[in-house]
């Protein structure tokens, strides 16, 4: 503000000479620029290949929802019928909302706290246990994608490991086909989602417990805190809020975008679309049915419910030890 | 006296751990710790195991008569396959290595300025950056494919290797690890006469070196699994995800092929991180975001 008013007083004074250039609006952008060159140079690369592949497709799928598009003819505008075809009339879109809710509400929150209990504890040891407890809790999330695992475990003969254990024990008699069975296989994909969730905000916790400075506690000790989980809530949290905050974006996106782990192991699509979720059923129109407009129109509902809830939980972790 | 003050500290800090707390944490953990180490456990054990005792009932989880059938078996398979397997391999070696190097590149050239510069526009990059973390890559799957259609990618390695360029979160991380090098650094290499250039290849990027381990290992992660995220069509570019995941749909029949498969799949991204864990924690020590 303070510039403005300097050049507009400078204009008075001297004047514009004739022939120079005066500042206008396009005149001062350019200068910034020259000025700030180097920088833009060294981004270009990235923010190119990054506006190209995820800034331009998000604009892109948000036109393209408000169209009927099948890749062959060119898109035709509908306005917002495909919003309304998916709300109103397309009732396995429910189950899928239904479901990716569910997951993102059970797998969101307990793989949050997970992270974070498991560092906290694994914090207080020593240095060599503490690096071989945390490959112990990374290992399933950082192996790629070999879920499969379970395939095996949950496998509907005999063989299958928790059929065979759950018989041998007397528990049940006859193997039962988890991966077949409408209500099981909600919980095993569940389960198999928690088993993968110890990623990047794991290790962020983990960073983020071992900066926090060790001389608050002493503090805090004299100030009368009494045990480990008022130590917890009055020092550590709020020493590590922006971890708890990174935590929760990875945990938070993670959590909405279940689609492998379903495919893989209840099979796409499932058993009465019982592990159908929005990712699923956009890649069903997606790449099946070529209906692009309406798989576009799901991804921008996934789109909004994700980044919706990732700013409101941001706002609401702000508040931690406040 | 340092000592004896680390000590002393240790044993005030012990004054607010109960016994039983402590014995309840580590129930807690040794559960908690089998449920995510018996299935990889497992996957290991039935790679060694002969046929009669993956099928044996009541199962087992430890191999008894440890063979490596299940390698030959694999090899075997893969010997038959149309293209030869180590063709798989050089797929999927050379779309992880070109994409980790240039992504590491990248994005530490464009992480310098937002940590370092001030300019216009630089709050609203970074804004838009942290935004993109917060949405799964599968919503924009249709219209990358437009994309990638459009530039004459699909079919090509380059629709896997180049928008792993510009993958959001090594962006943030590597900016975010930049911050805490001093500005006393860089201004006295400006003194020096040093260009930006020089600046951010000289002084910036030696000592950023545990980030690019980290966002290499990010990065290897994902590209390591590709399957080609739907762009590759051609059998002589498909990776080796894609070659393996053939095999595992086999299903019982491949029981034991599959468990090896998972052995060498899940055995390279652990060696490495075994190797970078500390790095790693030393990078994720800046990850935090600010309000």
């Amino acid at each position: 503000m303070s510039e403005v008013i300097v050049r507009r007083q400078e204009g008075k004074t001297d004047g514009p000479k004739p022939g120079s250039p005066r500042d206008t609006w396009w005149s001062l952008k350019k200068k910034a620029f020259v000025v700030n060159k180097h920088a833009y140079v060294l981004m270009a690369p990235y923010m190119i290949l990054f506006g190209m592949f995820t800034v331009l497709p998000v604009v892109m799928s948000l036109f393209i929802s408000f169209t009927y598009f099948n890749m062959l003819e060119m898109p035709t505008f509908i306005g917002w019928q495909n919003y309304a075809r998916l709300f109103l009339e397309d009732d396995i879109f429910l189950i899928a909302v239904k479901n990716t809710l569910l997951f993102a509400a059970i797998t969101g929150p307990l793989s949050y706290v997970a992270c974070f209990v498991f560092a906290w504890i694994i914090n207080d040891m020593r240095p060599k246990v503490r690096a071989f407890m945390t490959l112990v809790f990374y290992a399933p999330s950082i192996s790629g994608n070999i879920f499969f695992i379970w395939q095996m475990i949950f496998s509907g003969d005999r063989y299958g490991i928790a059929n065979g254990f759950l018989i041998r024990w007397g528990i049940m008699l006859e193997p039962i086909q988890w991966l077949k069975t409408e209500i099981y296989i909600l919980a095993i994909i569940i389960l198999v989602q928690l088993w993968l969730s110890l990623g990047t905000g794991f290790l962020a916790f983990i960073a983020g417990l071992q900066t926090v400075d060790k001389t608050l506690y002493e503090a805090g000790a004299v100030d009368g805190i009494r045990n480990r989980w008022q130590e917890l809530w009055y020092i550590t949290l709020p020493s590590m809020r922006p971890q708890l905050m990174f935590g929760a974006v990875i945990q938070l996106t993670t959590s909405f975008a279940v689609a492998d782990v379903s495919i893989q192991l209840a099979g796409f699509p499932s058993v009465n679309y019982a592990a159908e979720t929005i990712v699923t059923h956009l890649m069903d129109f997606g790449t099946i049915r070529f209906e692009m407009g309406f798989a576009s129109a799901i991804a921008t509902v996934l789109f909004a419910l994700m980044v919706g809830t990732n700013l409101i939980v941001q706002r609401l972790l702000r508040r931690v030890g406040q | 006296m340092s000592v004896l003050n680390l000590s002393f500290r240790m044993r005030k800090k012990k004054v607010n751990r109960s016994l039983g707390g402590n014995l309840m944490m580590f129930l807690f953990l040794a559960v908690t710790g089998a449920f995510m180490a018996l299935p990889l456990v497992y996957a290991i054990n039935a790679a060694f195991k002969p046929l009669d005792e993956i099928f044996l009932f009541p199962p087992t989880l430890f191999v008894r008569n440890p063979t490596l059938d299940n390698f030959v078996d694999l090899a075997a398979l893969l010997g038959n396959s149309w293209v030869p397997f180590s063709r798989y391999i050089f797929n999927t070696v050379f779309i992880t290595a070109m994409g980790v190097v240039g992504h590491v590149l990248f994005a530490s050239a464009a992480a310098y300025p937002l940590a370092k510069m001030k300019f216009p526009g630089k709050n609203l990059l970074f804004t838009i950056v942290v935004l993109a973390l917060m949405f799964a890559p599968q919503v924009t799957a249709i219209p990358n494919y437009m994309i990638m259609s459009w530039i004459g990618f699909i079919d090509t390695y380059w629709a896997v290797i180049i928008p792993a360029f510009a993958f959001p979160l090594g962006l943030y991380l590597m900016k975010q690890f930049m911050e805490q090098i001093p500005d006393a650094l860089i201004e006295a290499a400006k003194i020096d006469g040093a260009s930006e250039y020089r600046i951010f290849w000289q002084v910036v990027m030696p000592n950023v070196k545990p980030a690019w381990l980290t966002l290499m290992i990010l990065l290897f992660q994902i590209l390591w699994g590709t399957e080609g995220n739907g762009f590759i069509y051609s059998e002589e570019l498909k990776t080796l995800h894609f070659a393996t995941n053939q095999i595992i749909q086999g299903g019982i029949a491949r029981a034991g092929v599959g468990a090896a498969v998972a052995l060498i799949l899940m055995s390279v991204p652990i060696t490495l991180f075994i190797f970078s864990q500390s790095r790693i924690i030393e990078t994720m020590a800046t990850s935090g975001m600010k309000d």
